[in-house]
């Protein structure tokens, strides 16, 4: 009797030290996928950053104004002058939507590509 | 354990049989008994304190060997801790009142080399000259082969850049990260975002410091981790600064001005939505400062915060307010304008003569010098002082630049009678661009005081009160007749019905006199002058109209043309719908009648 139960408490250990060996592992491997991911926030962030300040610079107003002064022929767009104001009455509905953009432009994709 | 008898029979009978006591066995027997009982116990205890260290020896062995692997062991951050909250080292961005960027970060590299690594030094530098066209190839073939063992070769190169020293292949040369400062929009409000240099540097990083501008006034709040890179909201708007920067550069060179200075202003609240000093620079490329000369001829300087001038009869109107608001005139008021006005040895005289008296408005709209300098006299010199210095006048603006405490008024130490009336009209008196907006502001916003901010205000402040809402009013009216019938007539734009009133200084010389043709232009104009929003200031230093036969200098023919562009290109920006003059025949009549 004794020795069954001292064998149940070998096993029952034994048991319990393969659960902790597992865990062990299975958390390291949690923690570096966590600062991994960490990394690819970071690395994100950058990107967004890098996107943003891009963003702003090819919208800056100088540039805008020479893009304007350059399609001129097919956009005919004009500075806004007080004649530009409208009442409520003078605008149209609004027309049909616009269909699916089918042409997008990859700007960047590296989260797809390994 | 068989325990052995006390009194074995075999040897009691053999002991009694020779006639011997058999108690001695027994005591025998005895003794021996209680020696092997101690020596039990004794190894017991033995046993005991051997396991006791033992235990101890462990514990201690654990302890120490903890210590030790700590001592020795790379520190590193607990990976397991919740990252939900990340630090973020970087500076923040500034952004304008519609969210959109002007003053952001990018992350580049540095250069520098270990030379006791640098394989072939006078390649290397040859290599390293053709990249950069700025390095010198011999001097830097001097620095590779010195006794140095670090070297820095640049602050911040491009991707490209990086990429060619890449391909030379030296493993001396090695790049660091480098956070740079980036504002994308180039030189616009390149006076108010002011720029950044490098401050302590490393290897893996750089401290980016604000040197002028916000970027030095917020560095704190910019740099604090605390704040988690919240942008700093500033009250500007990119558009409207774009377009008042441009119409600025085109008046200034079509007026032939060596310098021009724009402030646009909400007028009850204080926000300063564009703010232009020209010539400008660009803060991803600051230029150094002047060591020599005039500080005030170099691009960095903000002609609207720094500069201090006398900005002449753009301050007529604070004399009239002050003399309405203590009920000694009324706008019909009349008031003697015989000239000149002799007061000691000094004369005041007008432009023109303008007979030998004129009213309150008049005065104004014609912006007669003697007629205001007696108005002044009926106020007096304490009063007035005190005006001013309640307008904010007689000190520093609390503009949140780091110039702004150096644009410190300049008045006579001893304020005098005549100072009273050369300061009535503007002359004795030198003030910033922004401190007449400002003063501006709180003569027509109902006459309440705001302070000339750059940060977005989420609601109008409530200010002391300056002048009576009536005053106010009164004011309006007069300041919208100098643009329909007085100096600034080429300042009307149709449906802003733009008011305001003109200054042209002369430009003191060194020797303590006046220029004979050089002059500040000013406009100091507001609009809808019915219910005034926006409060703009244009001055443009030593302007000079050449259409005509004789060279125009008036404010009325330089200043207020520009302000009137300004306003027709910014009005509509700012979303101001314009007046619609209601025609009396529009087909309806009132049912009552």
């Amino acid at each position: 009797m004794k020795n069954l139960f001292l064998g149940c408490l070998v096993v029952t250990v034994m048991g319990l030290a393969f659960w902790a060996y597992t865990e062990n592992y299975a958390t390291k491997g949690s923690l570096d996928k966590i600062a991994q991911l960490n990394k690819d926030i970071g690395l994100a962030h950058s990107r967004l950053r890098v996107l943003n300040a891009e963003w702003a610079y090819l919208n800056r107003p100088e540039r805008l104004l020479q893009l304007v002064n350059a399609n001129f022929d097919d956009l005919r767009l004009l500075q806004l002058t007080s004649d530009h104001f409208a009442r409520l009455e003078q605008i149209p509905y609004p027309g049909p939507d616009l269909g699916p953009i089918t042409e997008p432009i990859e700007v960047m994709n590296r989260e797809t590509s390994p | 354990m068989i325990r052995k008898p006390l009194r074995p029979l075999a040897r009691i009978f053999s002991a009694r049989s020779a006639g011997e006591n058999p108690d001695l066995i027994e005591h025998g027997n005895r003794r021996e008994r209680i020696e092997m009982q101690h020596e039990r116990i004794l190894r017991k205890t033995q046993r005991r304190l051997i396991m006791m260290g033992g235990i101890f020896l462990i514990s201690f062995g654990v302890i120490g060997m903890r210590m030790t692997a700590l001592a020795i062991s790379e520190p590193s951050e607990p990976k397991a801790r919740a990252t939900a909250a990340q630090i973020l080292a970087s500076r923040a961005d500034i952004i304008d009142r519609n969210y959109r960027v002007l003053a952001t970060n990018i992350e580049t590299h540095s250069l520098y080399a270990h030379p006791q690594q640098v394989v072939d030094s006078v390649m290397t530098a040859r290599q390293l000259a053709e990249i950069f066209p700025d390095i010198d190839a011999v001097k830097m073939e001097a620095r590779l082969e010195g006794a140095q063992k670090f070297l820095w070769l640049k602050g911040a190169i491009s991707p490209e850049e990086k990429q060619a020293v890449h391909d030379i292949g030296n493993p001396g040369l090695l790049f660091g990260p480098r956070e740079m400062r980036l504002y994308p929009n180039g030189q616009l409000a390149g006076h108010i975002l002011g720029g950044t240099t490098f401050g302590e540097q490393g290897v893996h990083s750089a401290e980016v410091l604000g040197i002028a501008g916000v970027e030095s006034a917020f560095d704190d709040f910019l740099r604090d981790p605390k704040f988690n890179g919240r942008p700093l909201q500033l009250s500007i708007d990119l558009s409207v600064q774009s377009a008042l920067e441009q119409v600025l550069y085109g008046g200034m060179r079509l007026m032939n001005a060596k310098g021009a200075s724009a402030v646009l202003m909400q007028a009850n609240t204080g926000e300063i939505l564009a703010m232009s000093s020209l010539p400008d620079f660009d803060p991803n490329n600051r230029p150094r400062a002047l060591t020599q000369g005039d500080a005030s001829d170099s691009p960095l300087f903000n002609r609207s915060v720094q500069g201090v001038y006398e900005l002449g009869s753009a301050f007529k109107p604070f004399t009239v307010a002050q003399a309405m608001e203590l009920g000694l005139i009324e706008a019909d008021t009349m008031v003697d304008t015989k000239g000149p006005l002799k007061w000691g040895r000094h004369s005041i005289r007008d432009y023109k003569d303008y007979g030998p008296e004129l009213s309150v408005e008049k005065i104004l709209v014609k912006s007669s010098n003697i007629g205001t300098a007696r108005i002044s006299l009926m106020i007096g010199s304490e009063l007035q002082k005190a005006f001013l210095g309640r307008l904010g006048l007689l000190k520093a603006t609390s503009i949140e630049l780091i110039e702004g405490p150096t644009g410190k008024p300049q008045y006579p130490e001893n304020w005098s009678d005549i100072s009273t009336m050369t300061i009535s009209y503007g002359h004795g008196i030198s003030t910033s661009p922004v401190h007449l907006a400002a003063a501006y502001a709180a003569m027509i916003n109902g006459g309440t005081l705001v302070k000339p901010t750059l940060l977005k205000q989420t609601a109008p402040p409530i200010g002391e009160r300056i002048i009576s809402q009536k005053v106010s009013m009164r004011l309006r009216s007069i300041l919208r007749h100098v643009v329909t019938e007085g100096t600034a007539s080429f300042g009307e734009v149709p449906g802003y019905s733009v008011a305001g009133k003109t200054g042209t200084a002369d430009k003191p010389n060194n020797q303590g006199g006046y220029h004979k043709d050089k002059v500040l232009a000013t406009f100091a104009s507001f609009f809808p002058s019915a219910d005034p929003k926006y409060v703009l200031i244009v001055t443009l230093d030593e302007p000079e109209d050449r259409a005509g036969s004789k060279p125009r200098r008036k404010a009325g023919w330089t200043a207020v043309p520009v302000a009137a562009e300004v306003i027709r290109r910014v009005a509509p920006l700012l979303g101001l719908a314009p007046e619609i003059e209601i025609s009396r025949q529009n087909g309806l009549t009132l049912a009552k009648d």
